[in-house]
C-alpha cells in the first residue's frame, strides 16, 4: 500500500474515533445534566404525543425556522435533505460484497448535490450580505460552509465533470475500511480532497456547532411536556436539597408566630 | 412623560440596520452592599471575581441542561436576530438574541470547549475581562426574558435562560442590579414587593370595600388572613395600590362575591410576583414560593388562585410544583403533605382568569356588556403567560381563556396583527426586572414594536382600550403609552372589564351557592 493510502486509512479511523468518543461524551453529558424546571416554549404540547409531533416537525420540517425566516429555512432545509440523500447514495460504496438492490436504485440521488450547493451558497450569501448575520459570524462559521461546499463541489466534479477516479479502487478502498481489509485508494487529488474534508467534518462534529444535531433532541424548551401542574417535576439536585436540610417539612409546617 | 428621543411609529416594522453600541452604557443602577448581602450575595465585586465567575458558570452548565445545550447548539443561523423587541427598538446588535447569548457563550467557549481553548479567534472565544463583564451587566439587563426569540429558534434556544444564568453569575461575584434585588429584599422581609406591612394592607382593603359599596350599594368583601376560606388569593402587590391594577383587584373581589366561594388574601404572602426568576436564582425563587406554601398551610385553604401577573403565573404554573409542591402528582412526602390538603378537583394553582372563565361557562356570572360599549378592546398577551404557561389545560388555553373572558364582558374586541400576538407576542418592554426608571430609555424604545401593532389596531379597528393580565405590562404601558401619543389610561386590567360589566347581586340575602 502506498504511503498516501496508509495515511488516509489512518485519518479515517482517527476521525471516526474522535466522532464516536466525542459524541458519546456529549450525549452522556446532555442526558446526565438535569433540567430542574419545566420550561417548554409555546405552543407547548400538553402530552407526550404532542412532544413527539413537535420534534418531528422541527427535525424534518424545521418548523420554527420556517416561522422565523423563509430564506434561511429554504436554504437550510434543502441543504440538509440533500445531505441525507447524498449520504444514502454513498452507502453503496461501503457495502461489503454485492450492493443490495435498494442502494443501486439511489443512483439518481447524485442530483441532490445541486440543491446541496444551492443551499450552502445561499447560507453563505446570507452570512456575508445580511449585516445582522455577518455580525454574529465567527471565522469558524464561514469555514464550516466552505468545508461543506468543498466536499460538495469536489464530489460533483468527480460525478458530473468526468474527473472520475478509478471506481474499482474507490469501492475496494471504501469496503476495505468496513471489512478491515485495507486497500489502495485512488490518488486523484480531487478525490483525496473530497474524502479528507469529509474526515475533518466527522472529526470536528463533537467539538463544533454541529452539536446542534444531538442538541435539538435535548432542548428542554422543545422536548418537555407542559404538565407542570399535574406532575411534580424535580431534579436530583433540588430533591437532594429538600431532603438534606434546607427545608425540612416540619420547619415549613410551623405556624406563624 | 419621560423625555427620550424616539422616531415616529413606522407603518410597519422594519428590521433596522445594525448600529454598533447604540445602547452601550453602564446599565441599570447597581445594588448596594446592604441589598446584596440581604440576599446572601457578596456586598461588592469580590477580589477573585473572574475565578469565581468561571466556577459558577461550570456549576450552572452542570445543573441546567438548558444552558449546557443552548450554549453548544446554536448554529448562528440568525433566525432570532430580528425577533427581539429591544433590537427592533434600539438597533444595537448586542440586543440581537444570539449576540446577547454570545456574550456568555464566548466565555463558555474560552473556558469549557476544546476549540475555544486552543483556537479562540477561530470560534470567537473570549476572556471574561472587565470590558466583557461590563457588557454582560449592560446587555443582560436589556433582556426582558420574554422568550420571543426561543419561539423562532430551530433548537428552541431561549435567551432568557442565558440571561438568567448570567445575572446569577454576576450576583455571585457581587455585581447585582439594584431594582430587582431591592425588591427581593423587601419580599423576604415583609412579604411583598412594595414593602407594605399588614396594617397598611388591611386599611387598603377596607377602603376598597367601602369604595365598592359606595359605588354599587352592595357589600363586597376583600378578606385578609381568613382561616376559614376555601381559596387563597395571591396577587401582585401592585394590585393593592396603583391604577389600573387596583380596578383588577376589585374585579376579582366581585367575581368571588358572585361565585359564593370564600376566599382570602394573606398578609404573610401578599405577593405573587417572584423576582427570583429574573435573577436566575433557584434558591431565591424557591424562598418566594415557600412563603406562599406556608401561607396556604397556615390558612388551611383548599385552593390557591393567582391574580393578574405575568411572570408570577409562569412561576406559579410552571415552577411552584417543583419548588414547593403546590400542584399535583407528587410522590414525595414533602409535596404530598400539601397536596393532600389541596382540592384535587381543581387545577392547583389556578389563574383568576381560569376561575372567572369557569364561572362564565357555568352561567354563574351575568354581564351587562353595554357598560363596556364605549370601549374597543384589544388584548396584549403578556410574554410569561403566553410563552411560559397554560390556562384551562387545553392547548393554547392561555390565549383562548383571557379573550373569552373579555368577550363575555365586552361587545367590541379586536386582536392586534397576527405576528404580534399569542406565541409571537411582543413584550411590553418592561419585563424581566427592567421596570425601573434608570432604564427608561430602553423601556420606551423596547416598547416600539408593541406600540406599532397597537397603532395599527387603532387605525384599522378603532381600538381604544388595551387590556392585559400582567402587573408589569400595566405599569410599563401606563408609563410609555404617552411617548407614542396614546392615552395612558387606555391600559386596563382584564378584571376591570369584568368588574365594570358584572351584574352584582346582594349576597347577604341570597345564600352562597354550593354548586361551586
Ligand atoms: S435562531 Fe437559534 S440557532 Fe439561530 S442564531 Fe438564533 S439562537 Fe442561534
Ligand atoms: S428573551 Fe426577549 S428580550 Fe431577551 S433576547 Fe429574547 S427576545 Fe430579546
Amino acid at each position: 500500500m502506498s504511503l498516501t493510502s496508509i495515511i488516509f486509512t489512518l485519518f479515517c479511523y482517527l476521525s471516526l474515533l474522535i466522532f464516536v468518543i466525542g459524541l458519546s461524551y456529549k450525549i452522556i453529558q446532555y442526558s446526565r445534566t438535569p433540567a430542574p424546571l419545566k420550561i417548554p416554549i409555546a405552543p407547548a404540547p400538553l402530552k407526550r404525543s404532542g412532544v413527539f409531533m413537535r420534534m418531528v416537525a422541527e427535525v424534518f420540517l424545521f418548523k420554527s425556522l420556517f416561522k422565523a425566516s423563509k430564506w434561511t429555512w429554504f436554504f437550510g432545509w434543502i441543504f440538509h435533505w440533500a445531505l441525507v440523500l447524498l449520504f444514502i447514495r454513498h452507502l453503496g460504496y461501503f457495502w461489503p460484497g454485492d450492493t443490495p438492490e435498494v442502494l443501486l436504485k439511489t443512483e439518481s440521488f447524485k442530483y441532490a448535490s445541486f440543491p446541496l450547493i444551492i443551499g450552502l451558497m445561499g447560507l453563505l450569501a446570507r452570512r456575508i450580505f445580511v449585516d445582522r448575520i455577518r455580525y454574529i459570524s465567527s471565522p469558524s462559521d464561514y469555514l464550516m460552509l466552505i468545508l461543506l461546499i468543498t466536499i460538495g463541489a469536489s464530489g460533483m466534479l468527480m460525478t458530473f465533470a468526468l474527473y472520475y477516479p478509478n471506481m474499482g479502487l474507490v469501492y475496494s478502498f471504501a469496503e476495505g475500511l468496513v471489512t478491515l481489509n485495507w486497500s489502495e485508494l485512488p490518488s486523484d487529488l480531487i478525490f483525496l480532497v473530497h474524502i479528507f474534508f469529509v474526515f475533518i467534518l466527522i472529526a470536528i462534529f463533537p467539538i463544533s456547532k454541529l452539536l446542534h444535531a444531538p442538541g435539538v433532541f435535548f432542548s428542554p424548551t422543545l422536548n418537555q411536556v407542559d404538565n407542570a401542574r399535574k406532575r411534580r417535576h424535580i431534579s436530583s439536585w433540588a430533591m437532594q436539597k429538600e431532603t438534606d436540610k434546607e427545608v425540612s417539612i416540619e420547619q415549613n409546617l410551623e405556624k406563624d408566630e | 412623560m419621560a423625555e427620550v428621543d424616539i422616531d415616529k411609529l413606522p407603518t410597519y416594522i422594519e428590521i433596522p440596520a445594525i448600529q454598533k453600541d447604540a445602547m452601550a452604557g453602564d446599565g441599570p443602577f447597581k445594588a448596594s452592599a446592604e441589598i446584596q448581602e440581604q440576599l446572601g450575595f457578596p456586598g461588592e465585586k469580590i477580589e477573585n471575581w473572574q475565578q469565581v465567575a468561571i466556577e459558577k458558570m461550570a456549576e450552572t452548565t452542570s445543573k441546567y441542561r438548558s444552558v449546557q445545550v443552548f450554549l453548544d447548539a446554536c448554529v448562528k443561523c440568525g433566525a432570532c436576530t430580528d425577533k427581539c423587541h429591544y433590537y427592533l427598538g434600539t438597533s444595537d446588535p448586542k440586543n440581537m438574541p444570539v449576540a446577547r447569548q454570545d456574550l456568555f457563550r464566548s466565555v463558555y467557549r474560552r473556558h469549557f470547549t476544546f476549540a475555544g481553548k486552543y483556537f479562540p479567534k477561530l470560534v470567537g472565544a473570549k476572556e471574561l475581562d472587565d470590558a466583557m463583564l461590563d457588557d454582560w451587566y449592560n446587555y443582560f439587563h436589556q433582556c426582558s426574558q420574554c422568550r420571543r426569540c426561543a419561539v423562532f429558534c430551530p433548537y428552541g434556544i431561549d435567551t432568557a435562560e442565558i440571561s438568567m444564568a448570567a445575572r446569577e453569575v454576576m450576583n455571585v461575584i457581587g455585581v447585582g442590579q439594584k431594582y430587582s434585588n431591592q425588591i427581593l429584599g423587601r419580599i423576604n422581609k415583609i412579604g411583598n414587593n412594595l414593602g407594605m406591612p399588614e396594617p397598611a394592607l388591611r386599611d387598603t382593603l377596607l377602603d376598597l370595600e367601602e369604595e365598592i359599596e359606595k359605588e354599587t350599594g352592595i357589600a363586597v368583601n376583600l378578606p385578609l388572613d381568613n382561616e376559614h376560606a376555601e381559596v387563597l388569593m395571591v396577587t401582585p402587590s401592585a394590585d393593592f395600590f396603583a391604577e389600573p391594577h387596583i380596578d383588577g383587584l376589585i374585579g376579582y373581589a366581585k367575581v368571588f362575591h358572585q361565585s359564593g366561594v370564600t376566599w382570602t388574601m394573606s398578609s404573610y404572602a401578599s405577593e405573587a410576583a417572584n423576582f427570583g426568576m429574573f435573577i436566575g436564582s433557584y434558591e431565591v425563587m424557591r424562598q418566594g414560593a415557600l412563603r406562599i406554601r406556608k401561607a396556604a398551610l397556615d390558612l388551611g385553604v383548599s385552593r390557591i388562585i393567582v391574580g393578574e401577573c405575568g411572570h408570577a403565573w409562569r412561576v406559579a404554573y410552571s415552577f411552584w410544583n417543583t419548588l414547593s409542591g403546590i400542584g399535583g402528582g407528587a410522590s414525595d412526602e414533602y409535596a404530598l403533605k400539601l397536596q393532600r390538603q389541596l382540592d384535587s378537583n381543581y387545577p392547583q394553582p389556578q389563574h383568576i382568569i381560569e376561575f372567572t372563565y369557569d364561572l362564565i361557562q357555568k352561567g354563574i356570572l351575568t354581564f351587562d356588556k353595554t357598560k363596556n360599549d364605549h370601549r374597543k378592546v384589544t388584548f396584549h398577551d403578556s410574554c410569561n403567560v403566553a410563552r411560559g404557561s397554560n390556562m384551562g389545560d387545553i392547548e393554547n388555553g392561555q390565549f383562548i381563556l383571557p379573550r373569552e373572558v373579555i368577550k363575555a364582558a365586552c361587545n367590541h374586541f379586536a386582536d392586534m396583527p397576527k405576528a404580534t400576538i399569542k406565541s409571537s407576542t411582543f413584550c411590553c418592554g418592561g419585563g424581566g426586572g427592567l421596570l425601573t426608571d434608570d432604564l427608561i430609555e430602553l423601556r420606551i424604545k423596547g416598547a416600539m414594536p408593541r406600540m406599532q401593532a397597537l397603532k395599527q389596531s387603532q387605525e384599522n379597528d378603532g381600538v381604544n382600550t388595551l387590556a392585559a393580565i400582567c402587573a408589569i405590562c400595566k405599569s410599563q404601558f401606563s408609563k410609555v403609552l404617552p411617548n407614542y401619543d396614546f392615552d395612558p389610561y387606555m391600559i386596563v386590567s382584564v378584571h376591570q372589564l369584568v368588574s365594570d360589566a358584572l351584574v352584582l347581586s346582594d349576597k347577604s340575602q341570597t345564600k352562597a351557592e354550593d354548586s361551586l
